[in-house]
C-alpha cells in the first residue's frame, strides 16, 4: 500500500513503510514528552517507520523504528508529527 | 592530579550498565535511596590494577543531561557535583551499546563536553557482531578524544583493560576539548563519528525483529503474555507454598524452643507470642516475593517487560495509567508488597504513586483465608447456573469488586491528588537478551534484603506495640486478659463506631490484631470464640460453625466487603512508607482505604437488611 503524502501524520503511516519526519507540533505535547522524544532521536528530519501497532481499540500505542532503536509511543504523540516520503 | 577516589558509570538506559557494574564490583554492593527521592543509589568497590580500591557508583540510565525524570535528575546532579551530600565523581565511565552506537554517542558527547576525565566502555560488542556490525574502537577514541575500551560485561571481557584505563584517566585531562553544543549539533556529530567508526554493517537486528513479530503480534502477543503470566502465578501460589509452610514451621519451632528454654514470664510471652510470631507472620511472605521477583527480573533483563507494557498500555491508559503499571498491579494479586516494590520500573512519579496507592485493592492471597472461612460459614453451597456455585460466585464478586474499585480509584486520583500532564508512554523497546543467572541472583538478593531489613524494623515495632496493647494492663482474677487489656478497651470504643455497619464487638476486637495481617482476623476470632486452636483446618471448620451461629447474614456480608478495602497489613504500610519516602502517602492510603471499607461495609449491611436477607 502506498501512502498519500499530503498532511500525512505518523499515526497513519502503514506498518513497514519508512518516512521522514517533516515537522512536529510540539505545542500538543507536554514539555517533558517533547524532550524525551528528542532525546530518543525522534525529531524533525529523522527517518522513521512504524514497526508494530497495539492490540486494543485505536491500534494504540505504536512501536516506531528510528535508527537501530525501537521506541513505543502513543497515537497522540504520532498525530503531532507530519511525515513526508523518505 | 588529585587521587582517584570515586568513579561513576553513566549511559543510556539499556546500554548494559548494570551488568557492567555487577561484573566490575561483584555481589558486594551498597543499595540505598538518594536522600529525598526514591531513586536507588547503587555503589560498589572497584579494584584498580595497582590494588587501590575506589568507589564505583552506578547512576540511573539517562538519555541526556537535560532531565525528564527524577532518575535523570539524580544523574545530572551527581555528575555536576550538585547533589547535596554526594561528592562529585573524579572520573566517569560512559557505557555505550555498540549495536546502537549513533544514538548512545549523543549522550556520550554531552558528557565528554563537560571536560571531566572520561573513559568510554563500548559494551555488548558481541551482540553488535551478531547483528553484523564491526566497530573500530581506535577510530572512535581518536574522534572522541578519550580512551575507548571494548567490553562484554556478561562475559567479563575487557574488564581489566577498563580498570587500567580508569586508573590512567584519573591522572590526566581529556586530550581533545569539544565545544559545548546543542542537541541537533550533537546528533550530527554523533552521526558522523558513528559513520567513521563502523567498519562494516550488514543485516540489521534480525533476531530482534523476528521475535517482536511474534511477541508483539496483535493476537499471538497477548496470548503469549497471558500464558506466561499464568505460569508465573502458578509458580507464586503453588511454588511458594512449601517454602512458606517450612518457614511457618520454623517460626513455630523457634517459638517452642524459646518457650521451653525460658521460665514462664511476660518477657517470654513477648518474645514468643509477640516478636517471633509477629515478625514470623511477615517473613512467610519471603518465598512469594523471591519467586515473583525472579520472573520480574528475568522479564526485565530479557527485554520482555517493555513488550508486556506495550501490549497492556491501551488498557491501562483508560484509567489514566500506562502499560508500565500493569505488572506491578498484577503482582499485587499475589501480594501487594512485591507489587509496590515493582513500581520502581515506572518512570513517571505520578503514575508510580497512583499505582502504589491502588495496589492494595488487588485481592492478595492473604485475604483468601478470611474469605474462605466466612463464605463457607454463611453462604449456602448451592448451584446457581450449571457448575457455577453460589459460594464461588461470591468469591468472584469480591475479586471483581477489588479490581473495579482499583480502576475507579486510579481514575479519581489521577484527576485529583496525582493530577498532572498526561504521563504518556514513551519508552525504548530494548534488544532481547538472555538474562544472566548471576545478575538475577544479585537482584533477587537485593530485593529480599530490602524487604527483610527496611520493612522488618517497622514491623518489629508495630508487633511489639500490638502485643503491649493486648497484654496490658494485666487482668485481675476471673477476668479475661483480652477484655482487661487496652485492646479490649479500644474494641469497646471501636464497637460503637462499627455498630452502624453491622459489626459486633467480637469483630471489632478481631480487627485490632488484624492490623498486623488480614488473616490474623481468623485466628483472633477463633481465640475469642474459645475454639480449640489446633491445626488450621479444624480451627476454620469449628470457627465456621460459630460464625454461622452468631452472625447474621448481613453482618457476614459486611465483614467480607470490609476486607475488600481495609488496609490491614502493616507490611504493605511499611513498604509504602519506604517506597514513597515518608509518612504522607501511607497515611493517605490508610485513611482512604478505611474510609472505603467503612462505606462499602455499611452499604452492604443496610442493603442486605433492606432485602430481608
Amino acid at each position: 500500500m502506498q501512502a498519500h503524502w499530503t498532511n500525512m501524520t505518523l499515526d497513519l503511516l502503514p506498518v513497514g513503510q519508512t518516512a521522514r519526519i517533516a515537522a512536529v507540533d510540539w505545542s500538543v505535547l507536554a514539555p517533558d514528552e517533547g524532550k524525551r522524544l528528542r532525546a530518543l532521536g525522534i525529531d524533525s528530519g529523522a527517518k522513521v517507520s512504524v514497526a508494530h501497532r497495539g492490540v486494543f481499540a485505536g491500534a494504540d500505542p505504536l512501536a516506531i523504528t528510528v535508527g537501530r532503536m525501537t521506541v513505543a509511543l502513543r497515537r497522540v504523540h504520532a498525530c503531532a508529527m507530519t511525515v513526508e516520503a523518505a | 592530579m588529585s587521587q582517584l577516589r570515586k568513579v561513576a558509570l553513566v549511559g543510556n538506559p539499556n546500554a548494559g550498565k548494570s551488568a557492567l557494574f555487577n561484573a566490575l564490583t561483584g555481589a558486594r554492593q551498597k543499595i540505598a535511596n538518594y536522600p529525598g527521592v526514591t531513586v536507588e543509589r547503587k555503589a560498589g568497590r572497584l579494584l584498580l590494577p595497582s590494588g587501590q580500591p575506589i568507589e564505583l557508583v552506578d547512576l540511573p540510565g539517562s538519555y541526556g543531561l537535560d532531565s525528564t525524570s527524577p532518575d535523570e535528575e539524580v544523574t545530572r546532579k551527581v555528575i555536576m557535583g550538585e547533589f547535596p551530600g554526594e561528592q562529585a565523581p573524579d572520573a566517569l565511565i560512559v557505557v555505550l551499546d555498540a549495536s546502537n552506537l549513533e544514538q548512545h554517542l549523543v549522550f556520550a558527547l554531552e558528557v565528554i563536553e563537560l571536560g571531566k576525565p572520561t573513559v568510554v566502555a563500548l559494551n555488548m560488542v558481541d551482540l553488535a557482531e551478531r547483528d553484523g556490525l564491526v566497530i573500530d574502537p581506535a577510530a572512535l577514541a581518536s574522534e572522541l578524544g578519550v580512551p575507548v575500551i571494548s567490553t562484554v560485561a556478561v562475559r567479563r571481557r575487557g574488564l581489566s583493560e577498563l580498570a587500567e584505563a580508569i586508573a590512567q584517566a584519573g591522572a590526566r585531562e581529556p586530550e581533545k576539548r569539544h565545544p559545548h553544543g546543542f542537541l541537533p549539533e550533537r546528533r550530527l556529530t554523533a552521526h558522523a563519528i558513528a559513520d567513521g567508526a563502523i567498519l562494516s554493517e550488514t543485516a540489521r537486528h534480525r533476531l530482534h525483529a523476528k521475535l517482536d513479530r511474534v511477541l508483539l503480534h496483535p493476537w499471538i502477543g497477548p496470548l503469549i503474555l497471558f500464558a506466561l503470566l499464568f505460569v508465573v502465578f502458578q509458580a507464586v501460589f503453588a511454588g511458594a507454598a512449601p517454602f512458606a509452610d517450612g518457614l511457618d514451621a520454623g517460626v513455630a519451632a523457634l517459638g517452642d524452643l524459646v518457650r521451653g528454654a525460658l521460665p514462664p514470664s511476660l518477657i517470654r510471652d513477648l518474645l514468643t507470642d509477640g516478636i517471633i510470631s509477629g515478625v514470623g507472620s511477615v517473613v512467610v511472605f519471603l518465598p512469594q516475593i523471591i519467586i515473583l521477583f525472579f520472573f520480574i527480573l528475568a522479564m526485565e533483563a530479557s527485554g520482555y517487560m517493555a513488550r508486556a507494557a506495550f501490549l497492556m498500555d491501551r488498557m491501562m491508559a483508560s484509567v489514566g495509567l500506562s502499560g508500565r503499571s500493569f505488572i506491578p498491579l498484577l503482582s499485587s494479586f499475589a501480594c501487594a508488597i512485591p507489587g509496590i516494590m515493582a513500581t520502581r520500573s515506572i518512570a513517571d512519579p505520578k503514575d508510580r504513586l497512583t499505582t502504589i496507592l491502588v495496589a492494595p485493592l488487588m485481592t492478595c492471597s492473604a485475604r483468601l483465608p478470611v474469605y474462605a472461612v466466612v463464605i463457607a460459614a454463611v453462604i449456602p453451597q448451592r448451584a446457581v447456573l450449571g457448575p457455577v456455585g453460589l459460594q464461588g460466585l461470591v468469591l468472584f464478586a469480591l475479586y471483581a469488586l477489588g479490581v473495579v474499585s482499583a480502576m475507579v480509584v486510579a481514575l479519581v486520583l489521577r484527576s485529583t491528588v496525582t493530577k498532572g500532564a498526561a504521563s504518556g508512554f514513551i519508552m525504548e523497546l530494548p534488544k532481547y537478551q538472555m538474562p544472566r543467572l548471576k545478575d538475577l541472583m544479585i537482584g533477587l538478593w537485593q530485593r529480599a534484603w530490602i524487604f527483610l531489613r527496611r520493612a522488618g524494623t517497622i514491623i518489629f515495632m508495630v508487633t511489639v506495640v500490638l502485643w503491649l496493647l493486648l497484654n496490658f494492663p494485666r487482668a485481675g482474677q476471673g477476668e479475661s486478659q483480652v477484655d482487661a487489656s487496652f485492646a479490649g478497651k479500644i474494641a469497646n470504643g471501636l464497637a460503637v463506631v462499627v455498630e452502624p455497619i453491622g459489626f459486633n464487638r467480637d469483630i471489632a476486637l478481631s480487627l485490632i490484631p488484624a492490623m498486623a495481617a488480614r488473616e490474623v482476623a481468623v485466628s483472633s476470632l477463633a481465640t475469642t470464640y474459645a475454639v480449640d486452636a489446633g491445626d488450621d483446618d479444624s480451627t476454620q471448620a469449628a470457627l465456621g460453625e460459630q460464625i454461622a451461629a452468631r452472625w447474621t447474614l448481613p453482618t457476614a456480608l459486611a465483614f467480607l466487603a470490609w476486607f475488600v478495602f481495609a488496609p490491614q497489613c502493616m507490611s504493605t504500610i511499611a513498604v509504602t512508607r519506604r517506597e514513597t519516602n515518608g509518612w504522607k502517602w501511607p497515611v493517605f492510603m490508610l485513611l482512604y482505604l478505611f474510609g472505603l471499607a467503612y462505606i462499602f461495609a455499611g452499604i452492604t449491611y443496610w442493603s442486605a437488611l433492606a432485602l430481608g436477607l
